[in-house]
């Protein structure tokens, strides 16, 4: 690719990510709606999908307000964290064959860096509103992603070791004759347990916990800067689908329909699972949290690990 | 023994206890059967030591300000009058003890060291009638703001705005009470810090998602673990016992609806049976029915409101709308057969408002033929889920005897193994020609709560199922003078007919002179008021004792120890209404 095509292509990828992200939002409570036995959105427009941007103009319009008490410049450039660091995740996502802003070869190490940089994001917000609602929910969010972090990474080197590369691109076509689901069925559970985790959503929203914390982290955030924190979160959710259809579920791959389109369709199906988990399971208690991450998840992904380790070197013919 | 009121339709008669015969100063009865018995301020803590060992729930402790009231014949000479309800699991009996105080600086010895949960009803009781409790550990106001001038249910106290001046407020008098809402965690019984451990203060509510209306928790913690909670309630005190003394008997029922206002005509049921038993007013067997049959459906709704957001509370997200749309059929039953949704207001003194409509079977088959299905939904939705338990057994334990001891009653009760319904222990309305469990369960945890209340619904089905099938003909109204005016096609052709009916649609019925209270099983525990006439068309005093009031003081001994999440499991488990604390 030239490099027009290239800044023409981030250029569509960023304003058709925060585009789908905002449609997510309409998205997602249209769905929820549905399963709950109820409307969901459904008056503006077709389906009231023009709610997205009623919702965009309402927040557009709210008093950018700063508590006198916060900590003003950390609490305006925390937003901002989440939605870069998410946004840059995408640079690395193969959507296509050649179509990727940049296919590093540690792309998945970019990844995970820019998903951990995006923590940093809902503890500072918290930290910074000296609230204490907020202070307790970025407590948790820091406890939760530490631990999540771990074997976050380590769930996904079974799938390193199968394909022998961290470029993305190539993990895609190590899938041609198995998809990663298949082989790595671990690594999957895992990964999904702590992309929610990492995204912060329902059965894994402690940070925000509104039974429990208000709105946890971001309870002093308003207007567009609350915005953002949602735009991240949407971001991160949509990342972690599209990784999730990289790394186990064959990417592009597939017969008939043009790769892209495989790829898009895969990625909303991991969405639509993810939204269902959501009206689905009761969150759990942040020390049960904690232990599941220490307890079950670490080694259920060293044991994975292992074995897969164990298996490639039989396969290659290393054993003795 | 003389009666103090004409004796209704023959309510059981309680025994007298023995043990204390001689400290009582003069014994009488109650309408209700129950035998009240004066006593010395001085002796209150030793007789209470010696009752509690068979009476041993305080189900009621309040004060009648005596000042104004005219029929007192046999009664002792007395300003305040504090009443101490007393109720025997054991014995299936009731006694009630009078304190007769003189002067406008009453006193009497507090007996929070017998009964933990004689704290708040002391502090009601201080706040509203000025009765000072000796020995009390923290005699504040409970209901009313620390600044408030008198006590509100004195008789001298104004009911309405119009009696007083017109409400301002100066620079001064702001900063006073700006001043008065400083948190002090001292005054609320905390520490600042121990040896190694500064503490965080949270302010949980007034407004917060999870305290269900308007109630404030102040949180000391350690962390994220509580090490103490302390109750702030008397944000949704509405002086429902002051609006009793200025409303009619028929026109206070609205008012009662909206105590627990997730219970509709089940408030109605406790107040006009109490005013029945009074006047002695029979009321005919199709009423009755009518009558279980809705209280039934309210409790249904109630418990729904509690299952979905006991879900919600955990962080389940989905339940409370799938209940809440069964809860909305529900009032749909409701609306077509009284008008109303959630308080309907539909029962009347001696019966209900109207007879059942035309259809109302179909709907009330259709639905409880419907809910089995669902139920079952919910249970391998909600109940059986392994997160749902994880954060819901073994969290807010409270042993029976800490229950017993704090006032507990109602299906949390139950949940710690104790089968007492009054239902089936005292059948009212006609409830002992229904067959139906008392569900209960052993842990006395949040979980056992839900399983108990969950359980409830089932057999609330059951008797709906049986009124339906055998619901009697008949009046659905008594005919006694006091329930119904005079009937309609004489007022023309005779005087007396005329003024009778004028009257008691003008004024209202003048109730006989007397008292009496009668506990029912509401949807969250036992609830009774205790009516006063004082030969008026209008209550002389009412008394309201409701099941959260009690069970919300509990919150600082369940949740001690444990963390953030779990107290709010906790609230969600205990199922109150704050209009149903306040008032």
């Amino acid at each position: 690719m030239d490099e027009l095509k290239v800044v023409a292509f981030i250029v569509a990828l960023v304003g058709g990510a925060v585009g789908a992200a905002a449609v997510m939002t309409w998205f997602e409570r249209r769905m929820l709606g549905i399963w709950q036995d109820r409307l969901g959105p459904n008056r503006i427009g077709p389906f009231g999908i023009v709610l997205v941007a009623a919702d965009m103009l309402k927040l557009l319009g709210k008093h950018d307000w700063i508590p006198p008490f916060a900590d003003r410049p950390v609490f305006v450039l925390a937003p901002t964290a989440i939605v870069i660091a998410m946004m840059l995740g995408f640079a690395v996502v193969p959507f296509a064959p050649d179509l990727v802003v940049i296919d590093m070869n540690v792309g998945l190490l970019f990844f995970l860096a820019m998903t951990s940089l995006a923590v940093y994001s809902v503890l500072l917000g918290g930290l910074a509103s000296n609230n204490k609602y907020a202070l307790l929910g970025g407590l948790r969010s820091a406890a939760q992603m530490v631990s999540y972090e771990v074997f976050m990474g380590l769930s996904l080197m079974g799938v390193v070791m199968l394909a022998g590369s961290f470029s993305l691109p190539t993990i895609v076509e190590a899938q041609s004759q198995l998809w990663f689901a298949i082989t790595q069925p671990l690594g999957l559970f895992v990964f999904i347990i702590a992309g929610l985790a990492e995204s912060h959503r329902l059965p894994f929203d402690l940070p925000e916990a509104e039974h429990e914390l208000t709105a946890g982290f971001h309870t002093e955030y308003g207007g567009m800067k609350f915005a953002m924190f949602m735009l991240g979160e949407y971001l991160g959710l949509m990342l972690i689908s599209c990784m999730i259809t990289t790394l186990f579920l064959g990417g592009w791959l597939g017969p008939v329909l043009p790769p892209i389109v495989w790829f898009f369709l895969k990625t909303f199906v991991v969405i639509l699972f993810f939204i269902l988990l959501r009206a689905a399971i009761p969150r759990p208690r942040y020390d049960q949290l904690m232990s599941l991450g220490w307890k079950v998840m670490l080694p259920i992904t060293l044991i994975n690990l292992m074995l897969t380790g164990a298996i490639a070197l039989w396969q290659s013919g290393g054993m003795p | 023994m003389n009666s103090i009121a004409s004796v209704a339709t023959s309510p059981k008669l309680h025994p007298k206890p023995d043990a204390i015969a001689g400290f009582v100063r003069v014994g009488q009865l109650g309408a209700d059967g129950v035998p009240t018995l004066w006593i010395d301020a001085a002796d209150i803590p030793s007789v209470m030591t010696t009752l509690k060992t068979d009476y041993a729930l305080l189900h009621d402790l309040f004060v009648i300000d005596e000042r104004l009231r005219q029929h007192r014949e046999g009664q002792p000479a007395s300003d305040f009058t504090v009443v101490y309800h007393l109720m025997s699991f054991r014995l299936n009996a009731d006694v009630r003890l009078k304190v007769a105080l003189v002067g406008d600086n009453p006193s009497v010895p507090s007996i929070c060291s017998i009964w933990p949960s004689a704290n708040w009803y002391e502090r009601e009781a201080w706040d509203m009638f000025g009765v000072v409790f000796a020995g009390h550990p923290n005699l504040r106001r409970i209901l009313l703001p620390p600044t408030w001038q008198g006590h509100a249910l004195r008789k001298e106290h104004p009911a309405r705005a119009t009696e007083m001046e017109p409400y301002s407020i100066d620079q001064d008098r702001l900063d006073y009470e700006q001043e008065a809402l400083r948190f002090i965690p001292e005054e609320w019984g905390m520490q600042r810090r121990n040896d190694d451990t500064e503490f965080m203060f949270l302010n949980l509510g007034p407004n917060h998602p999870s305290v269900h209306g308007v109630f404030r928790i102040a949180l000391q913690l350690d962390g994220e673990v509580v090490v103490d909670a302390v109750p702030d309630i008397g944000y949704h005190h509405r002086g429902a016992e002051k609006m009793a003394e200025r409303q009619s008997w028929h026109s206070f029922i609205p008012y009662t609806d909206r105590i627990d206002y997730l219970g509709g005509v089940m408030n109605n049921l406790a107040y006009v049976q109490a005013v029945e038993q009074m006047a002695g007013i029979t009321v005919p067997p199709r009423a009755q029915m009518i009558r279980v049959m809705l209280a039934e459906l309210f409790r249904i709704s109630s418990h729904l409101v509690f299952y979905g957001t006991f879900a919600q509370d955990v962080g389940q997200m989905s339940p409370v709308f799938y209940m809440f749309a069964d809860r909305e059929r529900l009032f749909g039953i409701i609306e077509a057969i009284t008008g109303g949704r959630m308080h309907p207001a539909w029962f009347r003194i001696g019966g209900v408002a109207q007879d059942l409509p035309r259809g109302w079977d179909t709907l009330v088959r259709d639905f409880i033929d419907s809910m089995p299905k669902r139920l079952h939904d919910w249970d391998r939705m909600a109940m059986r889920n392994s997160i749902l338990k994880r954060r819901t057994q073994g969290i807010g334990r409270c042993t029976l005897d800490e229950a017993i001891d704090w006032g507990i009653t109602g299906p949390s009760l139950r949940a710690c193994g104790l089968d007492w319904d009054l239902r089936k222990k005292r059948p009212y309305s006609g409830y002992e020609q229904f067959e139906f469990d008392v569900p209960t369960a052993t842990g006395g945890d949040c979980y056992d709560r839900a399983v108990v209340r969950v359980e409830e619904i089932w057999q609330s089905l059951k008797i709906i199922r049986q009124c339906v099938d055998n619901m009697p003909e008949g009046p659905y109204k008594s005919d006694h003078s006091l329930a119904v005016p005079p009937v309609k096609d004489r007022t023309m052709q005779d005087i007396d007919t005329l003024i009778n009916h004028f009257l008691s649609v003008s004024w209202g019925p003048v109730m006989p002179a007397g008292e009496g209270c009668f506990p029912i099983e509401a949807t969250k525990g036992q609830n009774a008021y205790h009516v006063i006439s004082d030969g008026g068309t209008m209550s002389y005093r009412t008394r309201i004792r409701t099941p959260s009031f009690p069970h919300l003081q509990t919150i600082p001994l369940l949740s001690r120890g444990l963390m953030v999440p779990d107290l709010i499991a906790i609230i969600a488990s205990i199922d109150f209404v704050m209009a149903d604390v306040d008032r």
